[in-house]
């Protein structure tokens, strides 16, 4: 089976290969565009998503990533990654001219629930997941839908939190802080890379 | 189903921190320098009055920085905003909780307020990061509630030595805990200071519950990209940035070496012209009192 990948720039990195480990992946830290060459899916971990497209640029990433993506590649991004995914980047006070990957057709207003001590864990109903899912929200995006595309697979009273376009994934909270591994189970069988359930 | 939300949680706090993992955070006195940071790459910046470079050559009490600094930073940036509170100083803690800062530096490189205790920051529903010299006193602050640990190193010099003497005893200690048999857990802990069910939880995971960052000292990429393969976490840098020749490229410059640590020709290129690094001081034309890291316990 071909690897997955989890772009290792910066951020969440060693969390989400922890979670890929624990559901018998092959996993590939991404720092370079050679070594995105045959994986299966990739994985857009949380950080600071300026950090991250900036560096993604300056190691050559942004484009291939872009095309991977385009081109039909599974790809999972939270909370900063998903930021990454979204045609359309703003922020809760300050204008905003972020650069971003531009792939789902999502709005994604930064920062929406606050500073840091707005951070908060609360329990989701997630579309294709029998059991509540602990959502751990820190300084998390919004993610408004652009197109009816998008499939909505959890909210909040905010808005959703939890978006499906095709390929693409984005979520506005932090699975791989949590010990649960049903979201990115969920997301590995839609995609064929670990069997369905029945 | 749960509808609660629960704010101000450990893996919230200790969260934010794993989210800083492979970068830079950045110290700076104004909005305008935020903003170079920011654009630079940084993950996060700390909002002080004056940078440990100055503060070592103007003396006096340093305290918290002016909350209206903090508030025009806080309005500049997008990045995480943290700012600094003297060791065992909690109502400038609980200032700087109210402006809604998303980290708190309980520091030694302000002056000390209390010389027995720290702060408890369990307390506090933002999170705290704390300095270490080595693995006991790491576990000291993890359990009076800090949810991410930096080395003291030895700020304001320029000098990496401090930093790396602090890195090196807090992992080397790690490695020791997790090798030691399950009976001789007890006398460490009673050795080193340390709460015993911390020393417990690194014996059997063989690291720190907490992301452990670099800070005191770092100048160049190099120094940066030394501090990460001896197995930190992400670094800080003080007035390595802002009192070099050209911040904005030194600093874009350490975000670069910190994401590709590993690889020598990259920190080769980025290291390239980059002006002139902050003036140095060695540790050892120091005096006792002006050793910010033998501040705290």
């Amino acid at each position: 089976m071909s690897p997955v990948g989890v772009l290792a720039l910066q951020g969440g990195v060693s969390e989400h290969c922890a979670m890929t480990g624990s559901l018998g992946l092959d996993t590939i830290q991404i720092r370079t565009h050679e070594q995105l060459e045959g994986i299966s899916a990739l994985l857009l971990p949380g950080g600071e998503s300026t950090t991250l497209i900036s560096l993604m640029d300056r190691w050559g990433l942004t484009t291939p990533v872009r095309e991977l993506g385009q081109a039909g590649l599974p790809i999972l991004g939270t909370c900063a990654g998903a930021v990454l995914l979204s045609s359309e980047v703003s922020e809760v006070e300050h204008a905003c001219t972020q650069e971003s990957l531009r792939l789902a057709s999502v709005r994604s207003v930064r920062n929406r629930f606050g500073r840091q001590t707005r951070s908060f864990i609360r329990y989701l109903n997630i579309k294709g997941l029998d059991a509540p899912f602990p959502g751990l929200f820190i300084r998390a995006p919004l993610l408004e839908p652009l197109s009816d595309k998008v499939e909505i697979l959890a909210e909040l009273s905010e808005g959703p939190v939890l978006l499906r376009q095709g390929n693409l994934w984005l979520s506005s909270f932090h699975p791989e802080l949590t010990t649960d591994t049903s979201l990115h189970r969920l997301f590995f069988e839609s995609i064929g890379i670990l069997p369905g359930r029945i | 189903m749960n509808e609660k939300r629960i704010e101000g949680s450990w893996d919230a706090k200790s969260g934010l921190a794993r989210m800083l993992k492979g970068g830079v955070i950045m110290d700076v006195v104004t909005p305008e320098q935020a903003r170079i940071a920011q654009d630079a790459g940084a993950v996060a910046v700390m909002a002080l009055e004056r940078v440990p470079a100055d503060i070592r050559i103007e003396g006096g009490v340093a305290r918290m920085s002016d909350p209206g600094i903090i508030r025009r930073i806080q309005e500049t940036v997008d990045i995480p905003v943290m700012a600094k509170c003297r060791i065992g100083h909690f109502v400038e803690a609980q200032i700087l909780e109210s402006l809604e800062i998303d980290y708190i530096d309980e520091s030694e490189v302000l002056t000390p307020a209390d010389e027995n205790n720290h702060v408890d920051k369990h307390s506090f529903s933002v999170p705290f990061v704390c300095g270490a010299t080595n693995l006991g006193e790491a576990l000291r602050r993890i359990g009076e509630g800090a949810a991410m640990i930096r080395t003291k190193g030895e700020a304001g010099t320029g000098n990496v030595v401090e930093a790396v003497r602090h890195a090196r005893a807090v992992l080397g200690e790690i490695k020791q805990i997790k090798a030691m048999p399950r009976e001789e857990l007890m006398s460490t802990a009673k050795y080193m200071g340390a709460p015993y069910d911390l020393v417990c939880r690194i014996h059997e995971d063989g690291c720190l519950p907490v992301v452990n960052f670099a800070a005191g000292g770092v100048a160049t990429p190099a120094d940066a990209a030394l501090m990460m393969q001896l197995g930190m976490d992400g670094v800080f840098v003080g007035s390595g940035i802002f009192k070099s020749g050209e911040p904005a490229k030194r600093a874009r410059a350490i975000v670069e070496a910190v994401s590709r640590f590993d690889a020598p020709e990259v920190l080769a290129e980025v290291s390239m012209n980059l002006g002139e690094a902050m003036v140095g001081i060695n540790i050892s034309t120091l005096s006792e009192d002006e050793r910010m890291a033998d501040r705290g316990w």
